[in-house]
């Protein structure tokens, strides 16, 4: 790749006479420019950057090992990445409805978001559910609530994510009871359960248990599945929150990487063939500001988890080393302030994700700085995901960058980066340790200080917010749900005690007691419980009872 | 005021959201401009809330929360500080909180809310100027 | 509030008081120390524990369990985690109350966080009074949980009955031991964080260490393992430390330290009030300036001066 005879003069040439000239009348904007990650970023990049790039090697094709390019052959030819808006709030009912209104609305696929008494493990009459039944997302406390939250959704036809983590075993279980009563075979099941504890430790706090049962719920899941449910994604490797909660984009791919790592390592500690589980993990990444960076992300974490599934864990298979993931425009990035930017905002963070190829996208409503979004903000969201994927042609054709002289730069930069994280969190014993220590939480509290304090001094720009800013009369319609939903939900709850079966649910508990305290694989033994309307804070409170409580110490 | 009067402040995450990220950056800048911080942790319920503030004798308890709980559990705080007797300990709150709720919110003595995109000197400004000393 | 207020409230265990009494200490406002003086007489009942040791050895969740251990025998407890104060900005975040949780709710719980302060020691003035409000208040069992670096670890033994040093396995800090005279100050060797590989290790190593200590000593440090987290070896440490407490009761121990204890305070308590009251003096006095000027410039020498200053003080002072 590049002359590099002629070429490096040929650069000195226009850096000292081009560039010396123009610098002179036009001094550059900034002394010394970087990514947000604070990796450097040069003026110009040319062949001599990619002069050790070896295509076969480092970029491959699509389809192929080490999937720089992208898992899929065909790339967006064959299908568009799926549509699919992270919804739910309030009750099982209302969720339901906008399940409806979003597929009407071309939506391909569903995402559940479960409100944090469900996410945590409490039913919604549990003293401290008080004020947050239904409020960042839908309430479910038993299978009754799951049933009507995919009312006349064919599970056949519609695969569906659940962000949920400590407890998805029991969300899972609902999803296929709902199934079987639609006669849905589990085996024909699509979707996702996020199943991600670690970065709950560092970033996200709807943790439950502490590590070791954790670790062996994810590893039940991930053996139940990998027997019963093919086409079912066990969990979700997430670096969006880590990102969120401050990371730079190096740090979100080595912390992701390194807590994916830690779940090879758990399933294969607890007998199971890397070959076997490994093709059914998939990841989950933010898309940020940084434009090109953003990009470059996602191929290097393409290429360094494909290379690590081969080279460390030796996975034979080639589906095992393809990193599949879900991307999120960053909330972080939303400003209250004049929201209609956050369109604009959206639209090039998705864009970042289809040019870099992701598997499936949520595009983050403009209100949702200040609240859930409404019918018509989240419309605009699809919206813009809709016209990428059929007006501006950048699906026609398969990562499409790929070979500009700095996107491979950055690319390598990005890779290499996060291995030096990920060998020095090797070093402290893995992940799990690294979090025991504190160390991933400092490197991200450090980073979200540093950046506030680049937006406070102005270093940083952020439109509306410490530049451009307007005297705001904002006055637009947001969402607001109902108090009235958490009385109707406790209400629901407490009638279900009355009506079902207690003497099968007492018996379903004490199963799943001694499952847990023994070493059974418990999914089979939630789903029974589920199928007579145990409640989830009942499951969850036997669960509890065995394992204890995570309690978290970090500053 | 002698030299070695600092304000203390408690930073407390009530109710079950886990998003630490603003706690956490306020805490230190709070540190940074001279005062000394008791950060709670996630999952505090109000009275947990309330005990921390009084034991640790604190000038300032700031509440963080983001899932929309604000108008139950803030509320309650403030109720049980009263319970208490105590009028003097200065309350504020951050995170995901609608302009509408804010009236309501300084009714019950909340004395400001600080959105997103607040500029940390701000708030370390305001809790100066209005802490009772 | 008055400071007949003040005492009363402490005295009749409402805890608010105790807190205020704590803040007003920390503020140095006159009426502590009058308060103080007022409750001298109800101390000296609590046995003090300090917990010291490197960051990262858990002393927190083993106080935090400790904690929980003493309930169960029905001692109440009071707890002062002592965190350093940015010598730049004065503040500190004081990040050990975070990680007693389970006690937020327990009546006969008392946990107060203090930052340094700017006291080089580690340990101030502040701390000790700190603690003898919580004496007066009446509990029976008080930690003072350190910073662990510097010179602090050697501070807590003028505050505490029996003061346990914690390790952790693969700390690897030899120098740490040695240095600062930590090994001579501890009564009881905690190896925390049992699970962890190098546990023979850790402990061959204090052990050489003592046993390279030459004084004469009846009470030779045991070293002790635990795992904070699972509660192993939290009751035969709990029993230890009564062991300890017997030890100095039956051996006469505790009279002469709380001989010595006494003494070094009077002493100190009148070296603060001399330099306060010799401050006072000279503030702002031009001749002290001009004096120090000339003693930069060599025209005098700073030993007459002090000598001369003193003199003078104690001259004005006797009329």
């Amino acid at each position: 790749m590049g002359d590099n005879k002629i070429l490096p003069a040929a650069v000195k040439r226009w850096d000292e006479n081009t560039v010396a000239k123009t610098i002179n009348r036009f001094p550059e904007r900034k002394e010394i420019f970087h990514t947000i990650s604070g990796v450097p970023i040069n003026r110009l990049y040319t062949p001599l950057d990619s002069k050790n790039l070896d295509y076969e090697k480092d970029l491959g094709f699509p389809g192929e090992y080490p999937f720089t390019r992208g898992v899929q052959a065909t790339g967006y030819r064959g299908r568009l990445w799926t549509m699919r808006q992270y919804s739910g709030f309030a009750t099982a009912k209302e969720s339901n409805k906008r399940f409806h209104f979003l597929l009407n609305q071309g939506q391909t696929g569903l995402s559940v978001a479960f409100d944090l008494p469900t996410q945590i493990g409490y039913d919604s009459d549990h003293p401290l559910a008080l004020g947050e039944v239904g409020k960042v997302g839908v309430a479910i406390d038993s299978l009754a609530d799951m049933e009507v939250l995919f009312d006349k959704i064919p599970l056949d036809k519609v695969s569906t994510s659940m962000t949920i983590n400590a407890d998805a075993a029991v969300l899972l279980a609902m999803y296929i009871a709902v199934a079987e009563k639609q006669g849905v075979p589990m085996d024909k099941l699509r979707g996702t359960i996020q199943n991600d504890i670690l970065k709950e430790y560092v970033a996200r706090g709807t943790y439950i248990f502490p590590p070791t049962p954790s670790m062996r719920l994810i590893t039940d899941t991930f053996k139940f599945c990998s027997e019963k449910m093919p086409l079912w994604n066990t969990i979700s490797i997430s670096g969006y929150h880590i990102r969120e909660a401050g990371s730079t984009a190096i740090q979100e791919v080595a912390f992701t990487l390194a807590d994916g790592i830690a779940y090879v390592q758990a399933a294969i500690d607890a007998g199971l063939d890397v070959d076997d589980f490994a093709s059914r993990l998939s990841f989950f990444f933010g898309s940020h500001s940084d434009f090109l960076e953003e990009i470059c992300k996602f191929r290097a974490a393409r290429r360094l988890w494909a290379r690590i599934m081969r080279e460390r864990f030796n996975a034979k298979d080639d589906s095992s080393c393809k990193m599949r993931f879900h991307t999120q425009t960053a909330g972080c990035t939303l400003t209250a302030q004049q929201p209609d930017n956050n369109v604009v905002r959206v639209t090039l963070q998705a864009l970042q994700a289809v040019l870099g190829g992701t598997q499936s996208l949520h595009t983050n409503s403009r209100d949702e700085a200040l609240s859930l979004p409404t019918e018509e903000s989240v419309q605009i969201a699809l919206r813009t995901q809709q016209i990428i994927g059929y007006e501006s042609g950048v699906s026609d054709t398969v990562d499409p960058l790929a070979g500009s002289y700095y996107i491979e730069t950055l690319t390598t930069e990005i890779e290499d980066k996060a291995m030096e994280y990920i060998k020095k969190i090797d070093e402290m014993g893995g992940a799990p340790a690294a979090i025991e220590k504190g160390f991933i939480q400092r490197e991200i509290n450090d980073a979200a200080y540093a950046f506030q304090k680049s937006v406070d001094a102005d270093e940083r720009v952020v439109v509306g917010v410490n530049k451009f800013q307007v005297n705001e009369e904002q006055q637009f319609e947001y969402l607001r749900v109902n108090p009235e939903s958490e009385r109707e939900q406790i209400k629901r709850l407490s009638d279900l005690r009355k009506t079902r079966d207690n003497e099968k649910v007492n018996i379903a508990l004490q199963t799943l007691r001694a499952g847990a305290e023994g070493d059974t694989n418990l999914v089979p033994l939630i789903l029974e419980a589920v199928k007579v309307y145990a409640t989830l804070g009942e499951i969850c409170g036997v669960l509890r009872e065995i394992f204890g409580e995570y309690k978290a110490a970090d500053l | 005021m002698s030299s070695s009067k600092k304000i203390r402040v408690l930073v407390a995450k009530p109710g079950l959201d886990g998003h630490d990220r603003g706690a956490k950056i306020v805490a230190r800048a709070l540190r940074d401009a001279g005062m000394e911080v008791i950060y709670t942790g996630l999952r505090q319920t109000p009275e947990m809330v309330v005990r921390a503030a009084l034991d640790e004798g604190v000038h300032c308890i700031g509440l963080s929360i983001l899932s929309g709980a604000h108008n139950a559990l803030f509320p309650k705080i403030m109720e049980l500080l009263k319970a208490e007797g105590v009028d003097d300990i200065l309350v504020v709150g951050g995170g995901i909180i609608p302009e509408d709720d804010i009236p309501a919110l300084k009714k019950v003595g909340i004395g400001e809310i600080f959105g997103p995109g607040t500029p940390l000197d701000e708030i370390v400004e305001y809790i100066q100027n209005n802490v009772k000393f | 509030m008055s400071v007949a207020d003040l005492v009363e409230g402490v005295l009749s265990h409402n805890r608010r008081y105790l807190a205020r009494l704590i803040s007003m200490i920390e503020d140095e406002d006159g009426r502590a120390l009058e308060a103080l003086s007022l409750l001298y007489k109800h101390t000296g009942k609590a046995h003090i524990i300090g917990v010291t040791g490197p960051p990262g050895s858990g002393k927190s969740s083993l106080v935090t369990k400790l904690t929980a251990e003493f309930r169960k025998r029905s001692k109440t407890i009071g707890i002062i985690c002592v965190d350093p104060s940015s010598p730049f900005t004065g503040g500190a975040l004081l990040g050990d109350r975070i990680r007693m949780q389970e006690h937020s709710l327990d009546d006969e719980v008392y946990v107060r966080s203090m930052g340094t302060r700017g006291h080089l020691g580690g340990l101030s003035r502040a701390t000790s009074d700190a603690v003898r409000a919580i004496d007066a208040f009446g509990k029976d069992v008080i930690f003072v949980e350190t910073v662990g670096t510097g010179q602090s670890e050697v501070e807590v033994i003028d505050i505490a009955h029996t003061v346990i040093v914690t390790d952790v396995p693969g700390s690897g800090d030899d120098i740490q031991a040695i240095k600062a005279g930590i090994m001579e100050i501890a009564d009881i060797f905690v190896v925390n964080k049992s699970d962890l590989p190098g546990i023979e290790k850790k402990v061959a190593e204090i052990n050489a260490m003592l046993d390279i200590d030459s004084r004469e000593r009846v009470w030779r440090p045991p070293v002790l393992l635990t795992n904070s987290r699972s509660g192993e070896g939290i009751p035969e440490l709990l029993d230890t430390i009564l062991a300890h407490y017997e030890y100095l009761k039956e051996s006469g121990d505790l009279q002469k330290k709380g001989l010595q204890r006494s003494r070094e305070e009077l002493q100190d308590l009148m070296k603060y009030k001399l330099t306060q009251e010799l401050s006072l003096k000279l503030r702002d006095k031009p001749e002290y300036e001009e004096a120090i000027r000339q003693i930069a410039k060599r025209e005098i020498d700073p030993y007459t001066v002090a000598e001369q200053l003193i003199a003078e003080f104690l001259f004005s002072m006797s009329r």
